[in-house]
């Protein structure tokens, strides 16, 4: 590494420096008005929206940072428009999260805190939005633990649900076993290939005979640690309890954007350090060392049908939403597993809609159980009556979850199984395909209690502040939008798939 | 009419009454049924003035040129798409004979079936809402030459019905609004999965000369645009032609329905409301039969033929089945939607025999039993009103006290039953003539044909039953049909009467395109 030069990668960071930058801004608010936290979720606010403009002024650029000077590509970080799409969703979900827990009971209970709890979300978006760009084993280890240590602590920060030191608990010992393994993992691969940066193992793997049982078992160690973080098959266990535990703005939060972190990971690892060459079709060539495809298929495959199956028994709303959003992990995976640039940006399309449509939901759960501290299905029997200004935007957050048109998620969900049948992987389209007709069951149970109910258990109006209102109803809004006149959409997630 | 966006006002004038019922106060709900029924009228005069400017020489089907009152505007158009090269849907419209007749049914039953929501209750504003949202959606699906604007509009057709059968249903709502939700969304998922394998087997040349993937069903009915390996070219030796038919025919049979796939509607039927169940039976289940028209058929004109045997078998397993099952029905509705599923048989039958008369007979039947059963359901609607209970048993001598209504029961069952001189009779005459006339289908035709007998059995029955025979002390305060009710039955008592004796009204909307579609079919592929 050239370390007279380490000052030019800094313009390429920008990002990953408001945002510390930021975190320490809050820490010192925190400390200097002891009594009025008021400011501080506004001080979040403005740190994201100066680092998204940071983002966006780093667009279009294809470049990294902290190279290794013998090579032309890869140093610590990547920046190109894929990292840039990524943070661009972390920190839209993070504005989002932000508001959320401005209005949310739970959050207000802690007010005393809420400066920690800010600064603990500053954490986990570092350590995200270096996830999405890191290039090298190292950091990628690092962000990743940033993440879980700071996620670790919210998970449990309340402390007023009687399962909330559970969650935290659970997630702290699932959470250390998987990362061990992927450091393990890690280790492994560097002990085989002698390098850390993705792009020079690529090469190694290419150039040398290496032992494919060693390599495929660091692989999947490796994978181990993702999946934890995907919440895919087996590694799913945590998510309903955690979710269920968990304050419900740091549920959401956990569902969104800690997921499009370790898909980008994912991605990213899978693409820099796995592909020989892009097809003219736009197919990965794999280098032959590992099956890629269909260790994915089974994976997307089993978590899909496992996440639908079992939310169908679910009772407690946020339960519900924990397992399809590992359903949706399913459907992530699937697009990934075809390798090609037409599934990698259809994971990419697929994403911006399900951020929009499960924080919908999460959103108006948590205006919910503000209100009446509870959140089992029942108590949201009637609420197309009583409150109709959130059930009908949940109603539509629920339909583009089941994927039907003219909503955003069926554009994605579409977009998502034409590039799986372009690559000929029919069985694998229509087992998926019966599984969005289970979970249509259980998101339509969910219309059925907020509009088939009797009279006699409506539960009372919900009172609800005209932010919230307009916030939920823009976010409904998007989602018929962009299910309508998707052009721009996609054009832009095109643009953006775009790997160093 | 070159120019005016007919189809378009159409398919969206109830969108927009949607919009202004939902935003109307909660003191002004009496205007929401005036809105509904404002909006349903203006269709109504737009699809009799689509009929009167119709060109009944221009045979359609898979020609653009023949097409009439088009419509084509690029809705979503992408250049260079990683995989898709230039993704690109059209929003096409356009009418033909084959969807005509049909789009001119859609109206005159939602026209009618508002009068019948009058009475309706529970909170009239999101009723008449989804009630208009269904309305846009049918109409959208009669006249999208695009399969992508056909399947959206196809999909959006549900919810508006689950709410429809779940919030203003019977006692049993909630089951059936979730199996009928689950059942279509099943055939949903078939279609879209034929619709992108179709997707990416055909091209199309833009207007700059590249190539593109269409979802334009014109497109995808010209063989020579298949690529030579597409996954559903007929060129490609290992194509999924088959299972894609199948799969694309399972979804039409669920709307139909067909035999196995039927048992949703007896319980939607049951569960809805009298209008629902009118628009139900009058032209949701024409989606089913209209679709394998005009897209099954033409897309696939060899597996089709293939397999002409079996869709005519189970046009009579469903002719003879429904009439059986309505034969031992106690509930009176329950009894007309197994009839409904007999009925429609008739309509399989006809298009098995992929001959003109056949085809011709299948889409008139598929109005006359819009007709028919429509006023069938507001039979039973209208003495459920006042007796609250639809068993069979319960009733008899009904014509006594309520003459002028048992009149119009007289005219509708023997209607359905095929009273010659009545429109369903001239429908399933030209069905059996021309499956008759089909060597391969001549048996089972046959077989069908005890289906007029079994009709005839449980309609006169139920006639006995319900309107003969001594009037039960109970029932003698029953009043006669109202002057609302008098504005639903007199019109469609015309069009059935009126059709049985000058059918041509409506079989030459038809003619030329059934023809045009029977040679396209006997030609392609062959």
């Amino acid at each position: 590494m050239d370390f007279a030069n380490l000052h030019l990668s800094l313009s390429n960071i920008l990002p990953e420096i408001s945002i510390a930058v930021f975190l320490m801004l809050v820490v010192g608010f925190d400390l200097i008005f002891h009594e009025d936290k008021k400011l501080i979720p506004y001080l979040a606010l403005l740190g994201l929206i100066v680092t998204g403009f940071l983002v966006v002024r780093n667009m279009g650029i294809t470049d990294s940072a902290f190279a290794v000077t013998s090579m032309n590509s890869g140093g610590m970080v990547a920046v190109d428009p894929f990292s840039n799409y990524f943070k661009l969703i972390i920190i839209l979900a993070s504005v989002i999260v932000i508001f959320f827990s401005m209005s949310s009971s739970e959050i207000k209970a802690i007010y005393k805190r809420s400066g920690e709890y800010y600064a603990l979300m500053y954490g986990m978006i570092l350590g995200m939005i270096l996830m999405v760009s890191a290039v090298d084993l190292i950091l990628i280890y690092l962000s990743v633990e940033l993440l879980s240590l700071s996620s670790y602590v919210l998970a449990g920060f309340t402390k007023l649900r009687n399962r909330n030191s559970e969650a935290s608990l659970k997630y702290i010992i699932y959470g250390s076993a998987a990362s061990g393994m992927m450091l393990y993992g890690i280790s492994v691969l560097y002990g085989l290939t002698g390098a850390t940066n993705l792009f020079e193992i690529n090469n190694i793997l290419q150039t040398t005979q290496i032992n494919i049982f060693t390599l495929s078992f660091s692989i999947i160690l490796i994978f181990v640690g993702l999946g934890f973080k995907l919440s895919a098959v087996p590694f799913h266990f945590w998510t309903p309890d955690v979710y269920e535990g968990a304050p419900l703005p740091i549920t959401a939060y956990l569902s969104v954007a800690s997921k499009a972190a370790a898909l980008a990971l994912l991605i990213r690892f899978v693409h820099s350090t796995f592909v020989g060459y892009v097809d003219t079709n736009g197919f990965w060539d794999m280098i032959s060392v590992f099956d890629w495809q269909t260790l994915l298929i089974v994976i997307a495959l089993f978590t899909m049908t496992l996440g639908n199956l079992t939310a169908l028994w679910q009772k407690n709303l946020k339960r519900l939403l924990a397992y399809s959003s590992i359903a949706h992990a399913g459907y992530l995976l699937l697009g990934l597993a075809v390798l090609s640039n037409a599934g990698m940006s259809a994971v990419m399309l697929y994403f911006l809609a399900y951020l929009i449509m499960n924080l919908g939901a999460f959103y108006v759960v948590m205006l919910v159980s503000n209100d009446n501290d509870k959140e089992s299905i029942d108590d949201i029997n009637g609420l197309g009556f009583s409150s109709p200004l959130l059930a009908v935007p949940l109603s539509i957050f629920l339909v583009s979850l089941a994927g039907i048109p003219p909503t955003f998620g069926f554009v994605a969900k579409l977009n998502l199984f034409a590039a799986v049948i372009d690559a000929n992987l029919i069985t694998a389209v229509i087992i998926a395909l019966l599984n969005t007709v289970v979970s249509v069951y259980y998101y339509s149970r969910l219309l059925k209690h907020m509009y088939f109910n009797k009279i006699e258990d409506t539960v009372a109006a919900i009172k609800v502040s005209k932010t919230d209102t307009t916030i939920v109803l823009i976010l409904a809004g998007l989602i018929i939008f962009f299910g309508i006149f998707f052009n721009n959409v996609i054009e832009f997630v095109k643009n953006s798939a775009q790997l160093l | 009419m070159q120019g005016f966006p007919l189809l378009t006002l159409l398919t969206f004038i109830p969108i927009f009454g949607m919009i202004i019922v939902l935003l109307l106060p909660k003191s002004a709900e009496n205007n929401v049924k005036y809105t509904t029924l404002a909006v349903t009228s203006i269709q109504l005069v737009l699809a009799i003035v689509m009929i009167l400017n119709f060109d009944y020489s221009a045979g359609g089907v898979f020609e653009v040129s023949s097409f009439q009152f088009i419509e084509k505007v690029a809705w979503i158009q992408i250049p260079d798409v990683a995989f898709l090269g230039t993704l690109k849907i059209d929003y096409f419209l356009g009418v033909d004979g084959l969807s005509a007749p049909l789009v001119l049914l859609s109206t005159i039953i939602f026209f009618i079936a508002t009068f019948s929501s009058w009475t309706i209750k529970k909170s009239p504003k999101g009723y008449f809402a989804m009630y208009l949202l269904l309305n846009a959606a049918t109409m959208g699906v009669f006249v999208s030459l695009d399969f992508f604007l056909f399947f959206v509009f196809w999909e959006v057709m549900l919810l508006p019905m689950y709410f429809l059968i779940g919030i203003w249903g019977g006692p049993r709502k909630e089951y059936a609004a979730i199996k009928f939700f689950i059942y279509t969304m099943l055939g949903g998922v078939f279609m879209l999965i034929t619709m992108i394998g179709l997707y990416f087997s055909a091209t199309e040349v833009l207007a700059d000369g590249t190539q593109a993937y269409t979802f334009n069903l014109l497109a995808l009915m010209n063989q020579n645009n298949y690529l030579t390996d597409g996954i559903l070219s007929p060129s490609n030796p290992d194509n999924w032609r088959f299972m894609a038919y199948i799969g694309l025919f399972v979804a039409f049979a669920v709307k139909i329905p067909m035999f196995p796939f039927h048992t949703w509607l007896p319980d939607a039927h049951v569960e809805a409301p009298t209008p629902i169940s009118v628009v139900l039976a009058g032209v949701l289940l024409k989606l089913g039969t209209y679709g394998i028209l005009r897209i099954s058929f033409p897309i696939f004109p060899d597996i089709t033929r293939e397999l002409m045997w079996y869709i005519g078998l189970f046009g009579v397993i469903n002719i003879v089945y429904g009439a059986l099952a309505a034969m031992a029905q106690k509930d009176y509705k329950k009894l007309i939607a197994y009839s409904s599923i007999s009925h429609m048989g008739y309509v399989l039958l006809g298009m098995a025999s992929l001959s003109s008369v056949g085809i011709n007979g299948a889409i008139f039947q598929m109005f006359n039993h819009g007709t028919i059963t429509a006023m069938l359901f507001l039979i039973v609607g209208i003495i459920y009103d006042r007796a609250h209970t639809r068993g069979l048993n319960d009733f008899g001598g009904l014509a006594n006290q309520m003459p002028i209504y048992t009149g119009f029961v007289t005219v509708a069952f023997f209607a359905a039953v095929g009273l010659p001189g009545l429109s369903g009779w001239v429908s399933e005459a030209l069905v059996f003539v021309g499956a008759f006339g089909v060597e391969s289908i001549r048996t089972i035709t046959m077989i069908g044909m005890l289906g007029i007998l079994l009709g005839a059995g449980y309609m006169l029955w139920t006639l006995q039953r319900v309107y003969l025979g001594t009037l039960p002390e109970k029932w003698k305060e029953l009043k006669d049909v109202d002057a609302r009710e008098l504005a639903m039955l007199v019109p469609l008592t015309i069009i059935v009467v009126v059709l049985g004796i000058f059918p041509s009204f409506v079989l030459n909307i038809m003619t030329t395109s059934v023809n045009s579609l029977v040679d396209f079919l006997s030609t392609t592929l062959n």
